[in-house]
């Protein structure tokens, strides 16, 4: 690789793309070279830096220099003072790293103190559409080392020995995983990937395939060794361009270096692999929903046994492991697996990484040590509640999980813990809400989510979850009655035991979590007639503010059910019992004397 | 005279590569569907009844299967497409107030084209920049921390470049 004195890294992620990184990134190479510098100063493209929030975000190194929102008529002065110059320019630094006297290292800010990047490694480090450099931090040498000094046995204990558990929710053994499969006898074997990331709201699998695709596939490599698959497939979301274009460059880089193909590093290994796109099912993140939509069925789950280590993609033993499981894999066989062993809780190893959304202010990436605690995810690294307002709940596991309210913020971040408070990890999608968010439209939300992916397979799911949503729905629409939260309820016990596959036997936790933690809301909707966040339309109530009341009627005369009524010239008043809350009134007032509140 | 009989007598020539392409590989109807959905826009009935006669496949599955994903659209699409982020993040920072905001604009509904054939709404699970939501996409471009009054200015934007683009056309 060419020498440089400085490199300019720009995150090409999704979000700091969004807002518009790659004019920055070719104002870069144009102030570059307009200063004769493009032989000294490389500008490289690189994965998400984690702090979405404060994006479009550039660092430059050897200085570390942390630069966040700049725009792209920022680059001019960045060029001419700090790399022409060597003077930083203050103004446009992440404010945390401006001490008085000094400026400090981005490890040393409150979002990156805690965090320990082991799946998000080369994420923002490297550029991931070249391959040296991903082999100049280690990239391949896992591969090597597994292919020239181990046995497939072997592998398969260091990965048991590691304590890896599945990163896409489930969190099951992930050495137990491959020793089923290994002892499955076939001919022919799969190794899937599954970057389907159906959660909405969550984008650490997008993140990790954008920023190192490379190690996807060295981790796919090291599994087909020990299993014995000669062939591999990523289902892919479609959504998801970035990803898709960068994992593609990535294989076919590791065919050219003879680490994918018919003779990977001259030992005589067979492997290759390809994308697939899902066409947008959240049921196909399922294990046998995803392998039929692989063969290129409708994405439909079927019961198992068989499990797909026995009988999976077209009939043969397969496996199917999470993208964040992959990523901590060539660290594993780098570092041992009592180094991976070392973090985490008893029962949780290793680090997990969550989507941090919401209100809070922070957004972004972030990789923290099983173990951490909700309050130093939310507070230290994600910086807290914008402006000013309450802490609500944090939910976690998306359509799956639950939420965690304030008096469970202490909870030590690990699955074991989540699933005893009536969450779940999930894949790491962690929404925060506040004060004005309603727990009840939360819990619509994720149900109306359910029934539009339902597949519609097995009865209870696609039955139940709709019986589910219309009372929620009448609930929002301030026509709850008394015994609706009992029929949520004795619904949500039947889907959960009866329905075919993990999306209908996990679609009722939403409502459950909420009304375990939040029942005074749902009954404040359906006693009181109050949403007390003010969120939902239909609980909504319209008021005539009487000193702006001139009286002159025509909110009476517009009024389709006839619920205004008062004497010319004095204030009017609406009876709420009988609004439809049509909102006429509002919009027919000359005096601007109606308000819905 | 634009004369385009011809082209219409093979309206599905584009295919027949995509038809070589995935020739002897298993389970490939999603990606064709995907490729086809990709050079015509959406898929029609006769490109559905088309591509089960060359891949053979029943024409009831290849009907399925485009129904069943989300993905293929079986209506042609307006110039704009917009695709509005109805995620958890965005949904917590307000979607439904930016979706109703398009509606009164556009006076459409989710997975509706406007009538001049301009735009589409079509509602999306998350686009992975949460932290600039409420987020929609048109045609590939994001829009983030949106308010109402900012998508409706974004909307009347893109019909008056629109309107003016004609201008130009018809001069
Ligand atoms: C409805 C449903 C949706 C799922 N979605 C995903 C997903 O988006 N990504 C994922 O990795 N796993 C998802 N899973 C879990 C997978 O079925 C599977 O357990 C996982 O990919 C296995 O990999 P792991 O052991 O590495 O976690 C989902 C499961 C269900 C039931
Ligand atoms: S939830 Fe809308 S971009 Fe993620």
């Amino acid at each position: 690789m060419e020498m440089y004195r400085s490199h300019v890294m720009i995150c090409k992620g999704t979000g700091c793309n969004s807002a518009g990184s790659e004019r920055i990134a070719q104002n870069f190479e144009a102030e570059l070279k307009k200063h004769g510098l493009e032989n000294e100063v490389v500008v490289e493209r690189t994965g998400c830096f984690g702090l979405c929030a404060l994006g479009p975000i550039v660092i430059i190194y050897p200085e570390a220099s942390f630069y966040s929102q700049v725009k792209p008529e920022d680059v001019e002065e960045i060029v001419k003072e700090h790399l022409l110059k060597g003077r930083v320019v203050k103004r446009l630094l992440y404010a945390e790293t401006v001490a008085e006297d000094k400026i400090k290292s981005i490890n040393e800010v409150d979002f990156y103190k805690k965090q320990v990047r082991v799946a998000l490694r080369n994420c923002g480090v490297i550029n991931p559409e070249n391959i040296d450099e991903y082999i100049a931090f280690d990239g391949y040498k896992a591969i090597e080392k597994v292919l020239t000094t181990m046995t497939p046995a072997e592998v398969i204990d260091v990965v048991k020995r590691s304590g890896l558990r599945g990163r896409g929710g489930g969190g099951f053994p992930t050495g137990l995983k491959w020793e089923f499969a290994s002892k499955s006898v076939n001919d022919k074997k799969y190794v899937l990937c599954n970057a389907d990331e159906g959660d909405p709201g969550a984008f650490m699998d997008r993140s990790v395939l954008e920023g190192d695709p490379h190690a996807i596939i060295e981790a796919m490599t090291i599994a087909a060794y020990a299993i014995g698959a000669d062939q591999g497939y990523v289902y892919c979301r479609a959504e998801y361009p970035i990803a898709v274009k960068r994992l593609t460059i990535a294989i076919n880089q590791a065919r050219e270096y003879g680490l994918l193909g018919d003779n990977i590093l001259g030992t005589g290994f067979k492997f290759d692999m390809e994308v697939r796109l899902g066409a947008g099912a959240f049921v196909c993140g399922e294990e046998t929903a995803l392998i039929a939509s692989i063969e290129g069925e409708r994405g439909m789950p079927r019961p198992r046994p068989p499990f797909p280590a026995v009988k999976g993609l077209f009939g043969k033993p397969t496996i199917l492991n999470n993208v964040e499981t992959y990523a901590n894999i060539p660290q594993i066989f780098l570092n041992g697996p009592e180094w991976f062993a070392s973090m985490g809780t008893e029962k949780s190893k290793g680090t997990k990484v969550f989507a941090l959304g919401g209100k809070i202010n922070n957004t972004g990436l972030v990789e923290i040590p099983m173990g951490t605690t909700m309050r130093e995810v939310i507070f230290e690294i994600g910086g807290g509640i914008p402006n000013g307002k309450k802490y609500k709940a944090a939910q976690t596991g998306g359509p799956s999980g639950g939420c965690i309210p304030a008096e469970h913020l202490d909870v030590e971040i690990d699955y074991d813990n989540l699933i005893a408070l009536g969450s779940m990890m999930g894949s790491g999608g962690l929404i925060v809400m506040d004060e004005d968010n309603c727990m009840v439209d939360i819990a619509r939300y994720f149900l109306d989510f359910t029934v539009d992916e339902s597949c519609g397979k097995c009865t209870p799911c696609r039955e139940g979850t709709k019986r589910m949503l219309e009372i929620l729905d009448k609930i929002t629409e301030g026509k709850g009655e008394k015994g609706d939260i009992e029929m949520l309820e004795t619904l949500a016990h039947t889907i959960k035991n009866a329905s075919l596959c993990g999306l209908g036997q996990t679609a009722p936790n939403p409502v459950l979590s909420t009304l375990t933690y939040f029942r005074d809301e749902y009954e404040a909707h359906i006693k009181d007639k109050k949403c007390p966040a003010g969120v939902c339309q239909g609980l909504a109530k319209y008021f005539v503010i009487e000193e702006k009341c001139k009286g002159c009627g025509i909110c009476a005369k517009q009024c389709p059910v006839s619920c205004i009524s008062g004497k010319p010239k004095t204030p009017y008043v609406i009876d709420s019992a009988k609004c439809v809350k049509c909102g006429v009134c509002l919009e027919k007032c000359p005096f601007k004397a109606i308000v819905k509140q | 005279m634009n004369c385009c009989c011809e082209a219409n007598s093979k309206p599905f020539d584009k295919l027949d590569p995509v038809f070589d392409k995935y020739k002897n590989k298993p389970g490939s109807l999603i990606s064709v569907l995907q490729e086809a959905q990709e050079l015509y826009g959406y898929l029609s009935m006769e490109t559905l009844e088309y591509i089960a006669k060359n891949i053979g496949v029943e024409a009831s599955k290849v009907h399925g299967v485009a129904t069943f994903y989300t993905q293929f659209r079986l209506k042609p699409v307006g110039k704009y497409l917009i695709m509005l982020c109805k995620g958890t993040a965005c949904h917590v920072n307000g979607a439904n107030l930016i979706e109703e905001a398009i509606c009164e604009e556009l006076s459409i509904r989710e997975g509706e084209t406007t009538e001049d054939k301009l735009f589409t709404l079509n509602n999306v699970a998350c686009l992975g920049c949460c932290s600039l939501s409420p987020v929609m996409m048109i045609n590939g471009e994001t829009f983030g921390k949106l308010t109402s009054a900012k998508t409706k200015e974004i909307l009347r934007e893109l019909k008056e470049r629109q309107s003016s683009d004609q201008e130009v056309d018809t001069l």
